[in-house]
Parts: C-alpha cells; structure tokens; sequence
C-alpha cells in the first residue's frame, strides 16, 4: 500500500483556497490548513470593534472553512517577520501599500518550512493565473515558487493544468487530469465548482482580505512614517490606523477620534498609552492624542475634540485632559468652527 | 486535572486563538484553559477552532464587556 501523501493548503478564508484544499483532498491527500496573520489581515477586526457591525457574523472565515472542509487549521504569528516584508519589498508596491509579490512569497516560504518542519510533502494555494495583477499574473507564479525556495513543492489545483508539472504530479501523489485550468478574473468557474462539491455558502471577499490594499487605510500608514521618520510599525499602531477618525492639524501630533461607542471602548483601552480627551459638559467621543504636542496643540485638541462633541455650537465646552499616569485637568474652550476643520488635516 | 488561565483582553481576533492555540500546546490532555477576551468575535472563533482541533468547550460567558471561554484539551 503506498504511503498516504500529506499537503498544507494555505487558507485565506476565501473561496478559491477552499476549492484548491478540496481538490487534493478529494484524491486521498491528507491536507491541513495554514493561515498567516501579519497583522493588517481584515478577517474579525474591525468588525469586532465597530458597534454598528454587530449584527454581522464575527466568523472567522479562515477557522470557517476548516470547518468546512474537515481539516485541522494552523493560525501563526508573523506579525514580526512580515515587518521586513512591507517596509522592504523587494517587487515593490501594488496600486496602495499592498506587497502582494513580496507577501506571497513570503507566505510560501513559511509554509515550505512548515512542511519540512511537521513533515508533509507539498503545498497547496488557491492561486489562479490572471486574477490578481500583481501576483497571480503567469509570469509572476515562477517566481513566487522559485524565490520562496519551494520550487516544484508548490501546486496550484486549480490552474495546474496551465503551468510546468510539479513534484505532486510528476510522482503520480496527485493526479494532473483531476486538478483545473482555471484562468482570470471570472468567478464563474469557482462557483460553478462549489456548487460541485456542494458548498452553498462562502466568503466573498469585495477588496481582497488585507487592509494594506485600501486606499485610506495605506493614506494613515504612509503618514505614520511620515511623522515618525522612519518605517516601522508595533503592532498597536497598525491595529490603531483600523480604528477612527485620523486627524493630523500639526506635524508632531495627530488625534484619533472615536466614531461610535465600540470604538470609543476599544481606544479607552489604550488610555494608559497616550493623551486623551474628552468633553466632561457634553455628550461626546473619546479622542487619544499620538505625538508630542505642546501646551498650545493641547488646546487646539481640545478645540477639536469640542468640535465632534454635542457642544459643537455651544461658546464654551469643558474638555478633560488625561495622562497617561491618569491625572487630569479641565479646559475651557471654544469648539472649532467647521470652516476652522482644514481639510487637509483629515488622514 | 491542571488548570490554566489565559489573559487575551484587548487582543483582537484571531489573536486569542492564537494565543489559545499557543497555550494549548503546552498542556496536556484533560488540562483546562480558561481564556478571557474583549473581543466578541472570541465566542465564535475559539469554539471553531476547538471543534477543528479536537478540543471541547466547557462553558462560553460574557459579563461587562469581557468573554470567558473554559476549555478541555483534547487528546
């Protein structure tokens, strides 16, 4: 009897890794799941914090379709090692911040050494020629395979059929007529295929599942090394561009202003961290100050934080200081005007 | 029976599972684990991930803000 061959599919929670997981699995493979969290993943975020998503389901689609599919999910941390891949990527940008290139490869080869690690024998991915253009156009899937160091180790099910033969297929581990020539930006095929394998309920993610691919949320992350001079991150300052409205009226300090009450709970958490404001004479959100601002942008904060309170029209709003070694005080001013909001300060 | 607590407040998923996966790992089977988060998202994400990995959950609360799961380690 020949010995049960093993593959980690790398799970993004979407639907084309699920397919590509199935696929094997459906010819005797055992397969677990491998999902890398960087920290700029989308997956529960912001969900978790905003109180306007709560009716939404906080699934975690990755753990979801693990379930589905019946396999074994490893989540790992690379919140560290995935920094030296968006402050240095190698292929560069895509259209925001997004390292797509870099990204995958990087994944891959985390994944090569998990194989070698836990003792598999190859990898799966739900790429598909020509679905993204940074990193899944045909030219660009060598180098993925070639620069992660997993080389033939690396299978696409479901565009296999139109790249060079793997290891998988050239040792008979997998059968090439059973897997996919899938190629470009159509979704017809996938769902034509679960509804196949009889999947009626997947994710469909609209842009992507990184937030490094959103306009605004690349705007505040360029503007954090803008003001600290230099690129690099913790991962409470990426967490923190999630959340918020970023204003930046000077240089050296920008104020983060809590736009409902789940956020205004997830910034008291970080109290302890920064400055932070909020309006003791009237309803309003609570603001954290990131920076080093002087007496003076204290006060223009204040003004601020009386802007998006409902004392907006009053003459004069009480707005309590804290620190964060906890003591406070209370100034007294006069909200901003909305002409007075420049908006240019608004990251 | 070993019993450990986790303490995964202000950690937004999925890194209480990851945290609780980590943990996990260093017990055995029959230990438990009390894990104790702010992000609601938790009460569905451990129990999948405990389903998947062949774990149980014990009991699922949730008082002022924070969501406590007990879990058994499977074998």
């Amino acid at each position: 009897m020949s010995k049960q061959r093993k593959a980690v599919a790398l799970i993004s929670g979407g639907l084309d890794s699920m397919l590509a997981a199935k696929t094997v699995m459906e010819q005797g493979v055992h397969v677990e799941g491998i999902n890398f969290f960087t920290g700029f993943c989308v997956e529960g975020h912001t969900h978790a914090i905003r109180e306007k998503d709560k009716a939404k389901p906080k699934r975690n689609n990755s753990l979801w379709v693990a379930e589905q599919l019946g396999i074994k999910l490893h989540i790992v941390d690379v919140i560290e090692e995935y920094k030296n891949v968006l402050i240095n990527p190698k292929h560069g940008y895509g259209s925001h911040m997004n390292p797509c290139l870099d990204c995958k490869i990087f994944m891959v080869n985390k994944a090569k050494q998990w194989i070698v690690e836990n003792d598999f024998d190859f990898i799966i991915t739900g790429e598909v020629i020509g679905q993204r253009p940074m990193s899944q156009s045909k030219s660009k899937m060598p180098i993925v395979a070639k620069q992660s160091g997993a080389d033939d180790l690396l299978l696409r099910p479901l565009c296999a059929k139109n790249l060079p033969l793997t290891l998988p297929e050239l040792e008979g581990w997998v059968d090439r007529e059973k897997l996919h020539d899938i190629t470009g930006r159509s979704r017809k095929p996938q769902m034509a295929m679960a509804e196949q394998f009889g999947f009626d309920d997947y994710a469909q993610p609209a842009g992507g599942c990184c937030f490094l691919t959103d306009k605004y949320y690349s705007a505040k992350l360029v503007d954090l090394w803008k003001s600290q001079g230099s690129k690099d991150y913790e991962l409470d300052d990426v967490m923190l561009l999630k959340v918020g409205r970023h204003i930046r009226p000077q240089a050296n300090f920008k104020l983060i202003v809590a736009r409902e009450e789940g956020e205004g709970r997830f910034l008291h958490g970080y109290k302890k961290d920064f400055i932070s404001m909020n309006c003791s004479s009237h309803p309003g959100p609570l603001v954290l100050l990131d920076g080093s601002p002087s007496a003076e942008d204290l006060y223009l904060a204040a003004r601020i934080t009386a802007r998006y309170s409902q004392g907006r029209d009053a003459e004069q709003v009480d707005i309590i200081v804290a620190n964060p070694d906890g003591s406070e005080r209370t100034l007294q001013v006069k909200p901003l005007k909305k002409e007075e909001m420049l908006k240019e300060w608004h990251i | 029976m070993h019993k450990e607590t986790l303490n995964a407040r202000r950690l937004l998923c999925p890194l209480p599972v990851i945290r609780t996966q980590d943990k996990v790992k260093q017990l055995k089977a029959g230990d438990q684990l009390e894990v104790i988060c702010t992000d609601p998202g938790v009460m569905q994400d451990i129990p999948a991930w405990c389903r998947i990995n062949g774990h149980k959950v014990l009991e699922t609360t949730s008082r002022n803000h924070e969501y406590i799961i007990i879990l058994e380690v499977g074998a």
